[in-house]
């Protein structure tokens, strides 16, 4: 349209004359940081694709895996998610102290989670079987070491966000924040689903 | 003595009396020079007592102008380090013939072309166009500040502790002498067994951090904090390509933390992902580099054709061609740039079939790329063209850019690509690009939003001094490039052997004067249009009869930006706003919400520095207590639950009425 037409219109307010609130943006915001630490195990999981199979003669997944050792980790991750589930229930009925303890017992058992993941690295690595060892066990360790970084992290948020909790209560800020780490949990939970399928059962299959 | 040396070691790491290049004169020279300049500036700030008005209203800000100013800030320091790095390669190649060595021995050499790739891409175009962008963007939707504020401090830090680390390279150790991207097996732990690399990969690292935060930040910002009515298609068009551009950031530089991190672990641990033996693929670090790599000339690209669309419209007095063209035409780019990544390596082998698809993509993306040109000169068909520095840089982006968009598509063709990969034809033909649309686009925008920024316009004189001696400088230094790339001439060489072809570099170092000319300038236009600045004030806030948002509010803005929320209803909201006889409110005002500053950032950011060289270095003690240092500090952070105020209502009075005052005065 051209300026003179826009001219003839009449005066709209240009202007608010009371408080603006923008949106909320943290929810988005964490979803992008959530998106960009999904490319870095994307590019994890490309490289274990590309270099999965190179054994260099060394061992391949069917002699060094343990399945019943890593379908007990998964249930432990996948145990802690719902946990961690109750504890947003709870959370939602304003309740801080079963919250609370539903955070605790998803800290333990991301722990037991954690514990599991580095006795089975250490025994690896006792095989013979450690990282520099062949381009199958650098991206083997690489990837499921970084999301056991991950879950390490998200346990000292989870005790950050407990002793949080435990100060000022259940205050936005902190529902906020509890509400960013159920995001980050859930979210490693995925990822191990895609470690366990490609890694572990396809390695043993392979 | 065994105790000592190996008290020494765990003390020092593999950190030696040996590192500190004493035995070289260039760099004790430069090292007097930095020297000798921090503990000037270091006097000057004593002197004045200045170091609580830096630290409170600068280093510690959450203010988004501020954090793009000193973003801009950090990219003209690092922007003299890579020209300087540039002259000395163009000195070098003019004089290394008929057996005279010339005066950069290879090490040296070769460090000073990786330094040179490296500091102008990540630590001067990069902080630049996230400083523009963050000055500029939530002016221009209408806010009053990003999404994350402290975010955004933190990350323009990180960005600053990268940029520092690399420096530090400078006079400890040595840099990597790999080229700008580090292809392995030359930066594994075989063949680059020094610090150099180590170097490389933390400076991008503690970088890479900054950018991807800095990126999500002003998405978020983009998408949740926009002024009502401000719909997306109602956005100003550098908001449209700001917005692609941390899109591509949000979705690229994960992939270049994630393939640094393998590299490091190749060197530190001994993994075998991109080694020669037991399994390892060094062609699987060229792809992947890569996919970052692709979409970051676009990261670099996108927020100067922005900058171009505000200029054009602007400076032409016309609502810009095609505006929805323009959108549609970015978003284009913005997903092609993810399928063409191929195009740098068409050598590698990957076969007919694979190497025409991605010969035949990137073709494809200059076609989005010629409709912005197009738009660009309907926007000036029959516009009333005011001829001011930003528009000059303009027109000097369009002739050149146009011209490194066609040598592009000719190293798309995969045959044509073995004959010119790697020579100097693919060296001038990126050069023209980068220079010829992404520094002519930042110069533009730094003299548009100058004004904003600080209140004041640049002098006109000494910006068409600086435009005149980049835009003449840049073709006599890299015409002469193509030449030589036909000619056969690989990249990266330090010494030849035909005396035919040193004419040709002779009139590239000649060249290199005149963007030193054109640099130089630029500095005068700082420090004359400071001096002159009483006569060069911007009382009005809309020094060029602007057409967005952020020429609505005073220059420079206050702290909250905006008194009142604007409303919109057009694009080009405050041309509309000015022809609809818009009236500033001069009543009524109400406190405003802001954020809080913090010393957070820095500290982590210096935190950052020192954990980045212990691990270079292999001080393992300093890293452990570093990263705990990092990690205490974070977490004490978010201990903080009072990070806002509210500006009360008389200081949002008494502004107002100063610059309603100011206004009058005008009249």
């Amino acid at each position: 349209m051209s300026d003179t037409n826009v001219q003839e219109m009449e005066k709209p307010e240009f202007y608010l004359r009371e408080e603006h609130h923008p949106e909320e943006s943290t929810m988005i915001g964490f979803w992008l940081y959530l998106m960009s630490d999904c490319l870095i195990f994307a590019v994890l999981f490309a490289t274990h694709a590309v270099l999965g199979r190179n054994y260099a003669a060394g061992p391949s997944p069917a002699d060094l895996f343990d399945l019943q050792l890593v379908a007990i980790n998964t249930a432990m991750l996948l145990f802690s998610s719902i946990t961690y589930g109750f504890a947003m229930l709870e959370m939602e009925r304003g309740r801080q102290k079963s919250t609370l303890v539903w955070l605790a017992i998803t800290g333990v058992f991301g722990a037991i989670f954690i514990g599991l993941e580095l006795y089975e690295f250490i025994h690896l690595i006792h095989e013979g079987a450690g990282p520099s060892r062949s381009a199958f066990l650098s991206s083997f360790f690489t990837l499921v070491g970084t999301h056991g970084l991950h879950v390490t992290f998200g346990l000292v948020w989870l005790v950050t966000l407990m002793v949080q909790v435990s100060i000022h209560g259940l205050i936005p800020a902190n529902r906020r924040r509890l509400m960013c780490l159920s995001m980050f949990w859930h979210f490693l939970d995925v990822v191990w689903i895609g470690v366990f399928s490609f890694v572990y059962l396809m390695g043993v299959l392979g | 003595m065994s105790f000592d040396s190996d008290l020494l070691r765990f003390v020092f790491g593999r950190l030696t009396l040996e590192a500190i290049p004493y035995h070289e004169p260039i760099l004790v020279a430069t090292f007097i020079a930095v020297a000798l300049g921090g503990a000037a500036l270091f006097a000057l700030i004593t002197y004045y007592k200045k170091w609580g008005y830096l630290w409170h209203e600068w280093l510690t800000s959450v203010d988004h102008k501020k954090i793009g100013i000193m973003y801009i800030i950090l990219a003209l320091i690092m922007l003299l380090r890579g020209f300087s790095d540039a002259v000395m390669m163009r000195i070098q190649q003019a004089i290394a013939f008929n057996g005279a060595e010339g005066y950069l021995p290879p090490h040296h050499y070769d460090q000073v072309f990786t330094a040179h790739g490296v500091i102008m891409i990540f630590f001067m175009a990069m902080p630049f166009v996230t400083g523009l962008m963050n000055l500029v963007v939530p002016l221009q939707i209408g806010a009053r500040d990003v999404s994350f504020p402290f975010l955004n401090n933190f990350s323009f830090w990180m960005t600053a502790a990268g940029a520092v680390i690399i420096m530090i390279s400078l006079f400890v150790g040595e840099f990597a002498r790999t080229g700008w991207l580090a292809y392995p097996p030359l930066s594994g732990a075989d063949y680059s067994a020094g610090v150099g690399v180590d170097y490389y990969i933390w400076g991008l690292q503690v970088a890479g951090v900054g950018t991807t935060l800095s990126g999500i930040n002003l998405i978020a910002t983009i998408l949740k904090m926009r002024a009502p009515g401000m719909t997306m298609m109602k956005m100003p068009v550098f908001t449209w390509t700001s917005l692609c551009t941390n899109v591509l950031i949000v979705a690229s530089f994960p992939v270049l933390t994630a393939t640094l991190a393998l590299l490091s672990l190749d060197r530190y641990v001994g993994t075998n992902f991109f080694t020669n033996d037991l399994g390892g693929n060094p062609m699987m670090y060229v792809n992947l580099i890569w996919i970052w790599g692709h979409p970051e000339v676009y990261i670099l690209i996108l927020p100067a054709f922005g900058i171009f669309s505000e200029v054009v419209a602007t400076f032409c007095g016309k609502r810009l061609f095609g505006y929805a063209s323009m959108v549609y035409a970015t978003v284009v780019i913005t997903i092609l740039s993810y399928i063409v990544w191929l195009h740098h390596f068409f050598t590698m082998g990957s076969g007919a079939s694979v190497n025409s698809f991605f010969g035949i993509t990137t073709m494809i993306i200059s076609i989005p790329t010629g409709a912005k040109m197009f738009n660009w000169l309907f926007t000036m068909y029959r516009g009333r063209i005011r001829f001011e520095v930003p528009m000059l840089w303009t027109i000097g982006f369009m002739v050149t850019f146009v011209i490194g968009g066609m040598t592009g598509v000719l190293l798309a063709v995969p045959p044509a690509d073995f004959v010119l990969h790697n020579s100097l034809f693919l060296i001038a033909h990126f050069h023209n690009v980068i220079i010829g649309g992404v520094v002519f686009g930042l110069m533009a925008g730094v003299v548009y939003w100058f004004p904003k920024a600080f209140g004041f316009k640049l002098d006109p004189f000494w910006g068409k001094m600086s435009f005149w001696f980049w835009l003449t400088g840049f073709y006599f230094a890299f015409m002469p490039l193509y030449v030589l790339g036909l000619m056969g001439v690989t990249r990266r060489v330090s010494q030849f052997e035909d005396p035919s072809l040193q004419i040709w570099f002779v009139i590239a170092a000649f060249g290199a004067l005149l963007i030193g000319i054109g640099i130089l300038s630029f500095l005068i236009q700082l420090f004359v249009s400071f001096r002159r600045r009483n006569e060069l004030l911007d009382l009005t806030g809309d020094p060029w009869d602007g057409r967005t948002l952020e020429w609505a509010t005073s220059s420079p803005p206050p702290d909250y930006n905006f008194a009142f929320t604007p409303v919109v209803h057009d694009h080009d909201s405050w041309w509309d706003m000015k022809k609809r006889g818009y009236e500033r409110p001069t009543e009524g005002f109400l406190p405003i919400h802001m954020p809080k500053n913090t010393g957070a950032g820095i500290i982590l950011g210096g935190i950052s520095v020192v954990l980045a060289f212990a691990i270079i270095w292999y001080i393992w003690w300093l890293a452990a207590v570093s990263f705990i240092a990092m990690l205490a500090v974070a977490i004490g952070h978010t201990f903080n639950y009072k990070r806002d105020f509210y500006i009360p209502v008389e200081e949002v009075i008494e502004t107002e009425n100063k610059r309603t005052t100011l206004l009058a005065g005008q009249v």
